[in-house]
């Protein structure tokens, strides 16, 4: 068999293409719920650990460096089948959900925190002496001027959460990849497998771009 | 005389073991404009930070219109109050001239966006500005900044104005502009507390100038007994430095140029 009728065979491609649609489907939706639950959680999490109490402040911190010392293989790995002896069953996707939002909100939080801290000092002082609220003074003041400065930042973050989605497939989770094997075991041929890396790069790809150019805005508006 | 509207005792502020402000007194009244002169290191800055509690006092007592400064005071009330005008201008950067001037008064006060709008294109007409409410503030030069910076602090129609240092940050030939906007809001019966280094602006504008040096109130009184006849040695060595003393070139401090030594 030649190079293309194995890693590129056509014929194999339309017969697995649905199965790789509905995996990438799954893959989307698991990438896109623990982007937004990771950026909300991120986001509560750095406020935490600014300006919360002294405990509050120790636990989100503890919490935010536990989670990025795991490898979220292992922390899948501990919630899918170590949570069902404490009597919590999670679904593949909810497993793979809980893991990615969390390992992205510790990251994120970090993000925030270093966004936050960026921001001089005087546009609190200033933001203080006017009488704004803590709150305004973060939501009007802080905050817009923080996730401008972390969006670069935050887009890389979600690239690194739609690739970790591929872990998933070990908890037997239907993503892309999973699916991608199953169609390579059923045809005996690796194209799947080929198509399904393809549609990552096809994905990500332009995602990179954006970081790229965002970076570059940023550069400028200086 | 009414009663002060700004009134400090016996305040004392510790840095570690650098003593910023070491027993200070203090009355303003209203429609005074107070300016505090002194060398660096003098702790005039931190004196009027204590006012709004930017920084917090170690010990002494702060009432402004008649409210304690202290942990029990509303004090986002007392600083809504209280205007300040910072040495770096401190605009939001991220929110057009119109934007920065309008928050406050909307988030704080109340206003609907319409008042709010209308009484800062007044504001912005008064300090010369009233083409540039759309524009950001790095489209801004730094004697723009500052004069939204004034704007935005009269927006909140506060009854006393602190300024720390509003000229230092400012190329010379911008320092001009800024301190006209503040003589006009001086004639105009605003109470002013001005920490400056421009000491003919003092001297033209104050109607009491304080000496500070050492975190101490050294000297205070009218601009001419402190210009004129400054009984304190350090006052007089101070004044000497500068070329404003009763025996320097007075006419030759320009603005901006209050470093030059004789």
């Amino acid at each position: 068999m030649g190079f293309v009728e194995t890693f590129l065979n056509w014929d194999v491609f339309l017969r697995s293409l649905p199965l790789l649609l509905t995996g990438l489907k799954v893959t989307a939706l698991l990438g896109g719920v623990s982007i937004v639950a990771g950026l909300i959680l991120g986001l509560a999490t750095a406020l935490l650990r600014l300006y919360g109490l002294a405990p509050l402040r120790l636990l989100a911190r503890v919490c935010i460096d536990v989670l990025r010392s795991v490898p979220i293989l292992v922390l899948l790995i501990v919630v899918y089948y170590a949570l069902p002896f404490v009597g919590l069953r999670l679904s593949p996707f909810m497993s793979a959900a809980v893991t990615l939002s969390l390992v992205s909100a510790a990251y994120t939080a970090e993000i925030f925190r270093a966004g936050i801290e960026a921001v001089p000092r005087g546009q609190f002082e200033a933001s203080q002496a006017l009488g704004l609220s803590f709150r305004h003074t973060l939501q009007d003041v802080v905050l817009p001027q923080a996730i401008r400065v972390v969006t670069p930042a935050l887009t890389n973050n979600s690239i690194n959460v739609i690739k970790d989605t591929a872990l998933a497939s070990v908890v037997a989770m239907p993503d892309l990849l999973k699916q991608a094997t199953q169609a390579q075991a059923l045809e005996a041929n690796p194209t799947p497998l080929i198509v399904a890396a393809l549609i990552y790069v096809a994905f990500l790809w332009p995602l990179l771009l954006l970081v790229g150019r965002l970076e570059q805005r940023m550069a400028t508006a200086r | 005389m009414s009663t002060p509207i700004v009134r400090i005792e016996g305040l004392s502020k510790r840095f570690g073991a650098f003593v910023a402000i070491d027993g200070v007194s203090l009355a303003v009244d209203e429609g005074e404009v107070l300016c505090i002169i002194g060398p660096s290191g003098a702790g005039k800055s931190t004196l009027i930070r204590c006012i709004n509690r930017l920084e917090e006092a170690d010990e002494g007592r702060i009432v402004v219109d008649g409210v304690a400064v202290d942990d029990d005071c509303d004090l986002a009330a007392v600083r809504a109050d209280v205007g300040m005008v910072f040495q770096s201008f401190n605009l939001f950067a991220h929110r057009c001239v119109l934007d920065n001037i309008t928050l406050a008064p909307m988030r704080v006060r109340g206003r609907s966006r319409a008042e709010a709008e209308a009484a800062a294109r007044e504001l912005l007409q008064r300090v010369g500005l009233g083409d540039h409410a759309t524009k950001r503030p790095a489209q801004l030069s730094g004697g723009q900044q500052q004069r939204v910076a004034i704007a935005r602090a009269l927006a909140m129609e506060p009854r006393v104005l602190l300024f720390d240092e509003p000229t230092s940050a400012l190329d010379p030939e911008m320092v001009g502009e800024v301190l006209d906007v503040m003589r006009d809001l001086a004639g105009s019966g605003v109470t002013m507390i001005v920490v400056t280094h421009e000491m003919e602006f003092a001297r033209q504008v104050a109607d009491r100038v304080v000496f500070m040096d050492g975190g101490r109130v050294v000297e205070a009184g009218s601009p001419e007994a402190i210009f004129d006849t400054p009984r304190e040695a350090r006052t007089q060595s101070f004044l000497r430095a500068l070329g404003s003393g009763p025996n320097g070139a007075r006419s030759s401090v320009q603005a901006g140029a209050g470093q030059e030594t004789p």
